[in-house]
């Protein structure tokens, strides 16, 4: 269990002040896969270099497994640190040792006997799946054969927590997948906490259970990732889930026409024709103005904007027609015509 | 001042002199300069990593004014001219070798020299290790000199050696002007006998000496650089 309290970090610039993390409140439950998701400069890398300390914070608290690591001596400091491993963006792998003695890296600084340390090595890289590359150097791999070399590192100490600083977003889409895969694989075989930093959704969707969305220094959003997908709510959570800008701006309608927003909440409605059978059972024709849906672990999620014309009666006809398939969610919006 | 240079009598004592002479010299220009290479590693290279973890932001900040302190006497010895600073050390050379003249003497001065000048050369090579690679370390739970021993030297190693390969090839050259003050090796012959008593063709085949042995030194060191440095792709490319 991570608990963040009142977490607050400022840095001194040349300019002033800057206030890059402000009052966070995170709990992060044991074996979560907890993504933190925000754009560039919204204090995501700050956030997570105070999990583990690399950045002290400026106020506020966090505690992993009841242990306040603030208030932990450098030595302390360092042995937990064992416990809350880290991969990075740019792998940081140590360019002038070979896989094997880069995943045997963190156990040399305990000062394990070598053989022990070289088996438990080859142990790893059989897990990321890189047992013949052993010999060969980081400049000789690819990316994601590099990144699998830094999991591996990283899991040597058998640690409780994993942060992932933008693990994949240095990688082409095929290998982000592979990668994630084996994150989630690792967190369900050895039962360890991940927390997923990054700016994609794609990641936060594929493999994340909870997510909290971060803005210029404050969590805006936080919850269930299906419930903050489906229903985002501050202008932070609309943008990184309607990256196109938001169904209102470019839709064209005509005046008299009704705008019913459609809401995919997790419905199985992939194999049915909803809107068709809005037409054939009911005679609505219904226009489709705005559309953005997606697929997360087999549900439906996302919006649709329809415009039917008619009165009243017609608009709530549709909804009604909608609404009864569980997951989906329908209303009457105000949208202005162009 | 050159014309009598290739004369029977000047080529028949040249060879005399390069029979008798040349061997010895060479074996001191060689290990006077080898000797104060590794006595200026020695301490410069402690002295540059000190230079790089002890300043404000290191991973291993030092009081400011001992910083203050290492950085103006290491500008201050670099700036003496070398041959003021062979005259300068006489004394701290009588203490450690009980003479000031000599081929093992002039070591002293070498590596009061060229120890600053190591320094700094090892200070701009782990100012260029990666500082992703130190904060990785630091996440993994390195106490600074592990950092230090596992992560800054090696990672710079094929950068270290091209700069210490710089190092000996300029601290060959002080060597050599050692001649002045008593020093032994290539650099004396040059001066007694073709500056002292106008034996050209000796001072001109002890010059192409020592221009030998700078090249020997200088690609041998960045052979040995390449060779060390992993990151460089064309050897043996295991990829799948």
């Amino acid at each position: 269990m991570i608990e963040i309290k009142h977490l607050s970090k400022t840095f001194k610039t040349a300019d002033g002040e800057l206030e890059a993390l402000k009052d966070i409140n995170l709990s992060i439950p044991d074996g979560d896969i907890f993504g933190i998701i925000g754009m560039s400069g919204a204090g995501k890398s700050t956030l997570v270099r105070c999990i583990n300390m690399l950045e002290r914070p400026t106020a506020g608290t966090v505690e992993v497994d009841g242990v306040d690591l603030g208030k932990l001596s450098q030595k302390e400091l360092r042995a937990q640190r064992r416990d809350i491993t880290m991969i990075f963006q740019a792998f940081n792998l140590l360019m002038q040792r070979n896989c094997l003695k880069n995943v045997m890296f963190p156990l040399e600084l305990q000062g394990m006997n070598r053989n022990e340390a070289k088996k438990k090595a080859m142990e790893l890289l059989g897990i990321v799946g890189l047992s013949e590359k052993a010999k060969a150097y980081p400049a000789q791999l690819s990316g994601g054969q590099q990144q699998r070399v830094a999991i591996a590192r990283a899991l040597t100490t058998n640690p409780k927590v994993l942060l992932c600083d933008e693990a994949t977003s240095a990688l082409d889409p095929n290998t982000t997948n592979s990668i994630l895969e084996l994150i989630k694989d690792i967190n369900k075989r050895l039962g360890i906490t991940v927390v997923v930093i990054t700016h994609q959704m794609s990641v936060v969707e594929s493999i994340c259970k909870h997510v909290a969305i971060l803005d210029m220094g404050e969590v805006v959003e936080e919850g269930d990732v299906e419930e903050v997908f489906s229903h985002p709510k501050s202008t932070a959570a609309k943008n990184l889930v309607f990256p196109e800008g938001e169904e209102g701006s470019f839709c064209v309608g005509n005046q008299g026409e009704h705008f019913i927003r459609v809401v995919y909440n997790g419905a199985y409605a992939a194999g049915k024709p909803m809107i068709a059978r809005l037409a054939i059972e009911k005679g609505i024709e219904a226009n489709i103005s705005y559309a953005s849906t997606k697929g997360i672990s087999g549900k439906a999620f996302g919006t649709i904007l329809l415009s039917v014309s008619g009165d009243e009666n017609i608009v709530k006809e549709t909804i009604d027609y909608l609404t009864q398939e569980p997951g989906i969610e329908a209303e009457e919006v105000e949208v202005n015509v162009q | 001042m050159f014309s009598n240079i290739f004369t029977s009598e000047a080529l028949a004592e040249a060879w005399n002199i390069i029979r008798t002479q040349f061997p010895l010299a060479l074996w001191e220009t060689f290990y006077v300069t080898v000797l104060a290479t590794a006595f200026a590693i020695v301490i410069g290279l402690p002295l540059g990593v000190l230079l790089v973890v002890g300043e404000k932001g290191g991973i291993k900040p030092m009081p400011k004014t001992l910083m203050a302190v290492i950085n103006f006497i290491i500008n201050i010895l670099r700036s003496v001219p070398f041959l003021i600073l062979m005259i300068l050390v006489f004394p701290l050379t009588r203490a450690i070798v009980g003479t000031t003249v000599g081929t093992v003497a002039s070591i002293v001065p070498l590596v009061i020299a060229a120890f600053p000048f190591v320094a700094r050369l090892v200070e701009s090579c782990l100012r260029e290790v990666n500082p992703n690679l130190i904060e990785m370390a630091q996440s993994t739970g390195a106490t600074p000199f592990q950092i230090i021993c596992k992560v800054m030297i090696p990672e710079s190693v094929p950068s270290l050696i091209s700069n210490f390969t710089v190092a000996i090839t300029t601290i060959l050259g002080y060597s050599a002007m050692s001649g002045i003050i008593g020093g032994g090796g290539l650099g004396k012959i040059a001066i007694n006998y073709g500056y002292y008593r106008y034996k050209y063709l000796v001072m001109f085949l002890a010059v192409i000496l020592l221009i030998v042995l700078v090249q020997i030194f200088q690609s041998v060191g960045t052979k040995f650089a390449i060779k060390t440095d992993k990151r460089l792709k064309n050897q043996q490319v295991t990829r799948s």
